[in-house]
């Protein structure tokens, strides 16, 4: 899938509780004792965020296994 | 918003490690392995050139490089790859299968082509302490060169009119004289003092040199007259420490053909003597002790082992004109027959240690520094948690090290430090609390009994393989056995102990050990060899018999009614069954009994290999597991049997065509090509629970109490999400979880597109997320994924 067509996919979401569209935002994570700042779409009104299944998958399982080496 | 999916920082807060498994037990065990230990060449040359080295160099083509690996060791190299004695051939591992390597005649093709190099060899600051070399030799002129390195000044005493000594004898074919000027060039060089036609005895004596030098070493050669004036002393009453060559004097080390005697003409002996006298008289300027620590000096039995098994026999490559030697070419040639001696018996075997890319030496003190520095190092819990714990490596190592007894005890380790990630197990010891539970557990005596003499234990995986087979043997065992065969559905705890979790392994064992007591101790029949091998180590008092040898010695069920005999398949033997040759044995003899001709795999019975689920090696390092499986079904094109259900569950899920050898006990023998799919837990605990509910119906007569359906989320799966979802570990308890959070709570994301839900709840460690629409009081799943990274949400309502 190129960047755009997950944008476009990404951007189909929004809350269904608050009726609002998705934007992106600061949330902070945490794993391992480690918290951190990071960049997701989420609803502004309810805080409802939103993690695609490719960051999951990818970006977020990388740093689980980085953080679980640690 | 990659940005700021950065790598986590540097700065992120390690908490220090504390060392608890016993250290000189890591040490121990990390000093076992012997893959570090010299080849035979090298330990038997006494100065312990780098032959294989200096093999794998020149079978590369490298020449200088090659000569570069002998000049750090050989002082005189231009002389010794012409009259070199040559002990490391006589050890030659090659000598067993063709002839040994020809490792002088290398040496020479090495200095042959490449550059002429002057020995570069810069002092260390001058110390005080003046040494007498009596006899320019080899062995006197190697310790003169050994001495003037670490700064010491040596004066050579000679008692002809050159140096060298019988050097000068050899023929110019076998040693050309410029090669003797060419290596005692570096002499002059380094003004190293010389006094010719001084001979001790005739011109001065040992108490002459004592008042002006702080050290003598004797390398007078043997004493060729026996001329008891040589010393100033008494011959008989003269002695040489073995391993410091003092003499009997203070000050005073012998060494070279003196030592040995004349019988004994040893080039490269006479030079070992002179680095090992050196090494003592620096030593004793110094004032420590001039014995310890002196191991592995001179030649010695290496404790290397190196399997021949397999390889061809080469001969010596011959030289086309001997005069010369080896001409590039058949160097080359030459040099590629050396077999590059190693150990790694256990590596050529074990697909964990080979993915590592290094040896269990390595690994114990990569091991060893992960668990006692404070920041483990980037593989350190992975290369704990990925090995199967099988103990292959201990049978084929030499020194019987068992690797996964390290990975176990580390892993312990890593639990009571509080570092063992959650991801690493947690999902199968949740499965082990599942089967143990209410849902699944079940003890009874056979009906119509109130006591036990025997007790069935199919293990947790059998049952959730396949409930028609666990009724089926049940059904059979109390036909065929009398006194009462009562029944035990529950997880041995085999997955707590796996994962280091002395806790929940020691909560499984006792609830085990008092359902046992409990029915009265009856003898404990087992499905699995893995509850076997566990329960003989947690439980000593109980008796075990494997199911395979009840089903031997009584016969296999009659009427099944289906021919067999046109069946072909392969065994594979459980790794747990590795130390059990009777349950082996057995499994052959009911195969036999069926009529089925099996063959063996060429790792089988006491090598057999783990099926990629051992140690819980599927969860920790899926990737590994699946390259197991992968090589492990590929040995040979029949479908196989296996005797555990997670051997077939992990073969089916990598595509192969595998029986249990309960499905053709019980006649069946045609396998569905739809059980190739990847394992499925969720189907796995289904079955677990429908198999207690199924026998109490069957033989007990009790109904349970069905689950409110009413209450239950009814899901739609496509075969696809299913196998998606199984692979990914998704229960389907974990969908319903999170869809029955979304409908009550109304959180959930909608899909302008498509109107699909996306809701995400989290459940212990896990965060799931699950893509689903609703077709009245289905709900279709579309999609399902997880992470264990908390999100911080902070919901604004
Ligand atoms: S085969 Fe090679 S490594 Fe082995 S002993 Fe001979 S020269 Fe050394
Ligand atoms: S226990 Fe098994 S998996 Fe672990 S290192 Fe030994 S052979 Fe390999
Ligand atoms: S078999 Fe493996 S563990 Fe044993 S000595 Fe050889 S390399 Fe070391
Ligand atoms: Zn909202």
């Amino acid at each position: 899938m190129s960047d755009k067509q997950r944008n476009e996919k990404d951007s189909q979401w929004s809350c269904a509780e608050c009726g609002v569209e998705l934007t992106l935002g600061s949330v902070e994570v945490q794993y391992m004792g480690s918290r951190y700042p990071a960049d997701l779409l989420r609803c502004e009104k309810c805080g409802q965020v939103y993690v695609p299944e490719e960051l999951a998958n990818t970006k977020m399982a990388l740093i689980e296994k980085l953080l679980e080496d640690k | 918003m990659a940005s700021a999916w950065a790598l986590p920082p540097k700065s992120l807060k390690l908490s220090r490690l504390f060392f608890q498994m016993d250290q000189t037990d890591l040490r121990e065990l990390e000093a076992r392995c012997i893959q570090e230990c010299a080849p035979w060449c090298e330990a038997s040359c006494p100065i312990h050139v780098e032959a294989k080295s200096l093999c794998v160099a020149i079978a590369a083509g490298k020449f200088a490089e090659a000569a570069k690996i002998i000049r750090k060791t050989i002082p005189f190299p231009y002389i010794i790859s012409n009259v070199c004695d040559r002990p490391c051939e006589d050890s030659c591992k090659r000598g067993q299968i063709g002839g040994a390597i020809s490792i002088r005649a290398l040496e020479k093709a090495a200095l042959d082509f490449s550059p002429f190099e002057k020995a570069k060899i810069r002092p260390l600051p001058a110390r005080s302490g003046r040494v007498a070399i009596i006899g320019g030799g080899l062995s006197g002129l190697t310790a003169a060169l050994e001495l003037t390195k670490k700064g010491y000044k040596a004066v050579i005493f000679e008692a002809s009119e050159r140096l060298g000594g019988r050097l000068w004898s050899y023929p110019d074919s076998s040693l050309p004289k410029e090669n003797i000027e060419r290596d005692f060039q570096v002499i002059q060089d380094l003004a190293i003092a010389i006094e010719f036609n001084r001979s001790l005895s005739t011109d001065f004596s040992l108490n002459d040199l004592r008042c002006d030098f702080q050290a003598i070493y004797l390398a007078i050669g043997a004493n060729p007259m026996g001329d008891p004036n040589l010393f100033d002393f008494s011959p008989s009453g003269f002695s040489i420490d073995p391993i410091s060559f003092g003499a009997n004097m203070d000050g005073v080390f012998a060494g070279g053909s003196i030592r040995r005697g004349d019988l004994v003409h040893s080039p490269i002996t006479s030079i070992s003597d002179g680095k090992r006298a050196a090494t003592s008289i620096d030593r004793f300027l110094q004032g420590v002790s001039v014995t310890a620590s002196r191991e592995n000096e001179g030649p010695y039995n290496t404790r290397l082992f190196t399997s021949i098994e397999g390889i061809e026999l080469a001969a010596r490559v011959s030289m086309k004109n001997p005069a010369t030697g080896y001409p590039q070419d058949e160097a080359i040639k030459e040099a590629s027959r050396c077999l590059r001696c190693e150990c790694l018996e256990c590596v050529k075997v074990c697909e964990y240690l080979a993915t590592f890319k290094g040896y269990p030496k390595k690994y114990i003190r990569q091991i060893y520094n992960n668990l006692s520095i404070v920041m483990g190092q980037r593989h350190g819990n992975k290369l704990i948690n990925s090995c199967s714990l099988c103990g292959l490596c201990k049978e084929v190592c030499p020194e019987d090290l068992h690797m996964g007894e390290v990975c176990k005890n580390a892993r312990e380790t890593m639990v009571e430090q509080g570092k063992m990630p959650p991801s690493a197990h947690e999902f199968a010891i949740l499965d082990m609390e599942f089967s143990n539970g209410e849902e699944c557990s079940l003890l009874r005596h056979q009906p119509g009994y109130d006591k036990s003499k025997l007790v069935f234990f199919p293990g947790c995986r059998l049952g959730g393989a396949s409930p028609h087979n666990v009724e089926k043997t049940y059904e059979y065992l109390t036909q065929r056995l009398n006194d009462g065969v009562g029944l035990m559905l529950r997880c041995c705890g085999a997955p707590a102990d796996w994962a280091g979790r002395k806790d929940k392994y020691s909560e499984a064992i006792e609830a085990l050990r008092d359902n046992w007591i409990g029915m009265g101790s009856p003898t404990v029949i087992t499905a699995c060899s893995s509850c076997h091998l566990l329960l003989r180590k947690a439980i000593p008092e109980m008796s075990l018999v494997s199911l395979w040898e009840i089903i031997d010695t009584h016969g296999i069920p009659e009427n099944v009614g289906v021919d067999l005999t046109d069946v072909a398949v392969a065994l594979h033997d459980p790794c747990s069954s590795r130390n059990e040759p009777e349950v082996q044995e057995a499994v052959r003899n009911i195969l036999r009994q069926l009529g089925i001709s099996s063959e063996e795999l060429p790792l089988n019975r006491r090598f057999t290999e783990c099926c990629g689920y051992g140690g819980l090696m599927c969860f920790a390092n899926r990737e590994l597991s699946a390259n197991v499986i992968r090589t492990r079904i590929e040995y040979s094109a029949k479908d196989y049997v296996a005797y555990c259900a997670v051997c077939q569950d992990h073969f089916l899920s990598q595509g192969k065509k595998s029986f249990h050898l309960l499905d053709l006990i019980f006649g069946v023998k045609e396998l569905d090509d739809s059980l190739k799919r990847p394992v499925n837990y969720s189907l796995i605990r289904d079955r677990r629970s429908f198999l207690k509910k199924r026998l109490l119906e069957k033989f007990w007569g009790e109904t349970v109490r069905a689950f409110d359906e009413s209450e239950d989320v009814k899901l739609h799966l496509s075969p696809e999400v299913r196998d998606l979802i199984a692979d990914r570990l998704i229960l389907d308890d974990d969908l319903k979880k999170v869809i029955q959070y979304a409908e009550e709570s109304g959180r959930k994301l909608v899909n302008k597109a498509n109107g699909h839900f996306l809701a995400h709840h989290t459940l212990g460690n896990v965060t799931f997320w699950v893509e689903y629409s609703r077709d009245e009081d289905v709900f279709a799943v579309h999609n399902a994924y997880s992470h264990r990274m908390q999100i911080l949400e902070e919901p604004k309502r």
